[in-house]
């Protein structure tokens, strides 16, 4: 059964979706979608202890082996991935169902939670399979469910949000495919491994070169790096609140995870960093993004928003370790993958409180929440140090080791725009707090207060994670390391 | 065990007192208990660490290397025993105070004020560098809520230059200054004679204390003062224990733990270039003064001069010997028992007068004898005159510019000490001497008697530390190994 757990990983909450449809009636489809999601975090957990040591997980689909057949590949980096992804759905299904069933209507609920168990499918297959097309299956089958389930969403914007979204991810996908088309037809073979070995003599081939640009640019659509982050800033406001939590903790890390995937193991440090100059686009571009998105997060009115810019501005960070090629970068992109995945996670999920409570997440409507509804703002106040990066909270913990990464590097002036960016964290979080907690509370709106239980409970979980994170780094901090030196040794 | 236990009682005492929202009685009961504790633990500790005992306490691994840790010497010691004993003293004070002016919201005051102490125990404590900055920050944003207790607009633009300046400086610089110390050194203990080492780049150094010296902005370094005035805002007791003690002195102790610990005053002083933080501190102090003297507000001219007095600890450390270290260390404590007297007054004028600025002081020494003798002594122990505290860590402030050769620079200290004459004395001068403007009998009497109790202790405490001046010495000259 164990030997099993990397096909059950995927077929189980394959399995789960149309089951949710079959047992459509009350809050059976959540029942299922809540089982499923936590069987998957036992089998994450499970597969991570069995790679821990750095031993390499390989299992071929069906009996056939590679390079005929599909290959699921497991080492430390898609153990931990595969962890974030179920960790973040375990956590946010039991916010769903008071939050769904306040957003959505009942007769689609069963849809909702299939869309769900379908969305964490697609990821989680993004994550562990070791074949570059199955690769793009699963992009597929959760992009096309994540476009259904941001048209969920209430406002009437979500529509449109949701087709944008689809086009622009439709985009990236295409470039994904064609770039893996072309590796086909120059070495005969889809299963990484293989084509990590096949390509290194070709470097210098023209079409080696036009595929890893198709690749790269349809994985940083996804990942939504400046100035392929139009689709987010949408999705994330008009979505579900549960969706945009589970998005934005996973999908963006996933497809960070392709990134470093293709670039380290597929294509090899040697050629992302050597022959094409991949460090100093993406540093241009993660910087510019981080600058950018960061100014424009201040200016926003609707906090789910600011929040959803506030995200472009962290991938870019993420992005800018990748971009030093050395082990501390790496380590603190790595990091910041999960850190950051904790922290936005938390407050989407307090987005989620106060759209339950006060319907909408606009600026104006924070007004004296801090006193209405103290436990849902305290949580949005140590997210928030989180996203500055304040000691004693995950986001310290990278911001270190990024800007240690840095100095590494000699380039001084990275590093002070990491802290001048910072700054501009602090200045959009502090817009919020101070409207929460100084401005009264409007006089004819209804008396809010702090949401049930179901939904204080998830969002403090994530909380105290950004806290635990920034206190004990040595599970964080340690895996990644081991990750890190795992793909800079190019095995 | 000790150690931790300096974060753990003041931790503890403020989920007590979060509790107590309906038994006041209680709840102050709670606050004055936890303060004794924490100043009992202290005199313990002070004792095992003059003897020579160095206790460190790993709180968390953190970042491989570099671990939350914490651990005792004289420097924090001194520290310790100055901002626990005084937030005893504080309690007592802060009970009629914030009776006396009605405050709303007072159990998050004394929970705060709390969690602030804790920080404060942190910072004194802090066993490397990168549990002094963690400390530190935690102090910044721990006391923010103190800051802008009153819920109004003025207390929100305190808060935001308050928190936009001590967060600015400490992410802008002191993390960036933190970080190149452990890329530089690969380490961020703190050690007698610095983390250097003999073959360190000297060039290096002085961009690299820059950053400490302007980054660590609760020192008050100009240009980044301007959080001083603004936290203003908040209740007198949070001005008077926080921004006179616990806050500022977080600041300059941090700078004299950086210059001792961190670089070693043996290689600052062969250092080139380092006169240059000596003219930045000379240059603070004589203007910080002289905007002093134009204020009108009474608590806003005090700030003014905290930010004065407060450098002339940065430029204490910045001599790199042993006398400057000391005098330093020494200021620390003279300035705390003199600033908080005169905070204490100011609140006690607010409570019983409900005056706020100089010029309605005349003649109130008539009706508020004691408060506003006390202010003349805390005054006179901001100049320096004996037999006040101020005198004795001045004494050794200058000594310690005698021994580094600087002349100019002992000059700017006496001119200083003339400036802060100017500012305070009027004071005095005005509640005693001059008729008030209203005639017929005062609307008020003297404060209430918590206040004065609190006022007479921190008065004692300003004698005290001059008639023992040599068991301070004894105590400060632990730091750099004797004189």
């Amino acid at each position: 059964m164990i030997s099993q757990i990397p096909a059950l990983q995927v077929v189980i909450p394959l399995i789960g979706a149309p089951l949710c449809i079959i047992l459509r009636r009350g809050a059976l489809p959540w029942l299922v979608a809540l089982l499923v999601s936590w069987v998957a975090l036992a089998m994450a957990a499970t597969l991570l202890s069995q790679v821990a040591d750095g031993t390499v997980i390989s299992y071929a689909i069906g009996g056939w082996l590679a390079p005929l057949g599909i290959e699921y590949r497991v080492d430390v980096l898609n153990a931990l991935m595969v962890l974030l992804v179920a960790g973040t759905s375990s956590i946010v299904l039991p916010f769903a169902y008071k939050s769904v069933a306040k957003e959505i209507p009942e007769d689609r609920h069963y849809l909702f939670y299939s869309g769900f168990l379908l969305m964490l499918t697609g990821l989680l297959g993004m994550a562990i399979t070791g074949d570059a097309f199955n690769v793009f299956v699963f992009i597929e089958i959760s992009s096309l469910s994540s476009y259904a389930m941001i048209a969920m969403g209430r406002d009437r914007r979500a529509l449109s949000a949701a087709f944008t979204y689809l086009v622009m991810g439709t985009v990236g996908a295409t470039f994904f495919l064609i770039g893996v088309g072309l590796i086909y037809a120059v070495t005969g073979t889809l299963n990484m491994a293989d084509l990590a070995e096949r390509l290194p003599p070709i470097h210098e081939s023209r079409t080696v070169l036009a595929a890893f640009a198709f690749i790269s640019v349809g994985i940083l659509l996804k990942l939504a790096l400046f100035p392929l982050h139009l689709w987010l800033p949408n999705a994330y406001t008009y979505a579900p609140s549960v969706v945009t939590a589970f998005l934005a903790a996973t999908a963006t890390k996933v497809a960070l995870y392709l990134l470093l995937r293709f670039g380290y193991t597929v294509f090899g440090a040697d050629f992302v960093f050597n022959i094409v100059p991949s460090s100093e686009v993406l540093l241009a571009l993660a910087l510019a993004g981080v600058v950018v998105a960061s100014t424009v997060a201040i200016f926003q009115n609707d906090v789910k928003r600011l929040l959803a810019y506030s995200s472009v501005a962290q991938v870019g960070y993420i992005v800018l370790g990748i971009s030093y090629a050395n082990v501390t970068g790496l380590t603190a992109s790595i990091v910041h993958i999960f850190n950051h995945a904790a922290t936005k996670g938390a407050l989407f999920l307090v987005m989620g409180c106060i759209a339950y409570a006060a319907g909408a997440c606009r600026l104006e409507s924070f007004a004296g929440l801090g006193k209405r509804m103290p436990l849902t703002m305290a949580a949005f106040v140590i997210g928030g140090l989180s996203l500055i990066g304040v000691p004693l909270t995950a986001g310290f913990v990278s911001k270190w080791y990024l800007v240690l990464g840095a100095l590494e590097k000699g380039w001084w002036p990275v590093a002070v725009v990491i802290l001048a960016s910072s700054l501009l964290a602090a200045v959009y979080v502090w817009r919020v707090v101070e409207i929460a907690y100084f401005r009264d509370p409007p006089t004819d709106g209804p008396v809010l207060s702090d949401p049930p239980l179901a939904l204080l409970a998830p969002t403090w979980i994530l909380t105290g994670a950004c806290v635990y994170f920034g206190i004990e780094t040595s599970l964080s901090v340690g895996f990644s390391e081991q990750a890190a030196r795992f793909l800079m040794g190019g095995s | 065990m000790l150690l931790i236990l300096m974060l753990i009682i003041p931790l503890g005492g403020a989920v007590v007192i979060s509790m107590l929202d309906r038994a006041p009685n209680l709840r102050e009961t709670a606050t004055l208990l936890t303060a004794v504790i924490l100043f009992l633990l202290n005199i313990v500790l002070a004792v095992d660490v003059f003897d020579g005992a160095r206790p460190t306490f790993e709180i968390a691994g953190f970042i491989p290397g570099a671990p939350i840790m914490l651990g005792a010497e004289p420097l924090g010691v001194i520290f310790g025993l100055i901002a626990s004993g005084l937030w005893i003293v504080t309690s007592v004070y802060s009970i009629g105070y914030m009776r006396g002016k009605n405050e709303a919201n007072q159990t998050r005051f004394y929970t705060f004020f709390s969690v602030a102490l804790a920080c404060t125990m942190g910072v004194a404590y802090a066993g490397n560098l990168i549990s002094l900055f963690i400390f530190y920050e935690a102090l910044s944003l721990s006391t923010y809520p103190l800051v802008t207790h009153h819920n109004n607009e003025a207390a929100r633009q305190g808060g935001r230059t308050y928190l936009g300046v001590l967060l600015g400086t400490s992410i802008g610089l002191f993390l960036f200054g933190v970080l190149w110390v452990w890329h530089e050194a690969g380490s961020v203990a703190f050690v007698p004679d610095g983390v250097f080492g003999s073959d360190a780049n000297l060039s290096l150094i002085v961009p690299m204390l820059a950053l400490f010296v302007f980054g660590i902005g609760k020192a008050g370094v100009m240009p980044f003062h301007r959080w001083l005035p603004a936290a203003m805002v908040a209740p007198t007791p949070v001005s008077a224990l926080l921004h006179a003690v616990a806050v500022v002195k977080a600041g300059v102790f941090s700078v004299l733990k950086v210059t001792t610990y961190t670089f070693g005053i043996d290689l600052l002083a062969v250092t080139p270039g380092t006169d240059f933080f000596l003219w930045v501190a000379a240059a603070t102090i004589l203007i910080a003064s002289i905007i002093a003297l134009r204020q009108d507000n009474l608590k806003r001219r005090l700030a003014y001069s905290t930010v004065s007095q407060l450098s002339y600890i940065v430029l204490a450390a910045m001599l790199a010997n042993s006398a400057g270290i000391v005098g330093g260390a020494l200021h620390i404590a003279s300035h705390a028992f003199g600033k908080i007297t005169l905070f204490f007054c100011a609140g006690a004028i607010y409570v019983a007068a409900n005056k706020t600025t100089v010029s309605q002081l005349k003649g109130i020494g008539r009706v508020m004898p004691w408060t506003m003798t006390f202010f003349a002594i805390g005054a006179i122990s901001i100049i320096g005159l004996p037999p006040t505290a101020g005198f004795v860590s001045k004494w050794y402030i200058l000594q310690g510019v005698i021994d580094a050769g600087q002349p100019a620079i002992a000059g700017v200290l006496i001119i200083s000490t003339l400036l802060s004459a100017a500012y305070l004395m009027p004071i005095v001068y005005a509640a005693f001497f001059q008729v008030p403007e209203v005639s017929g009998a005062p609307s008020h009497g003297e404060a209430p008697l918590p206040i004065l109790i609190a006022l007479g202790a921190s008065v004692a405490l300003t004698f005290a530390m001059f008639v023992f001046a040599e068991s301070a010495l004894k105590a400060a000259a632990q730091i750099t190994g004797g004189i």
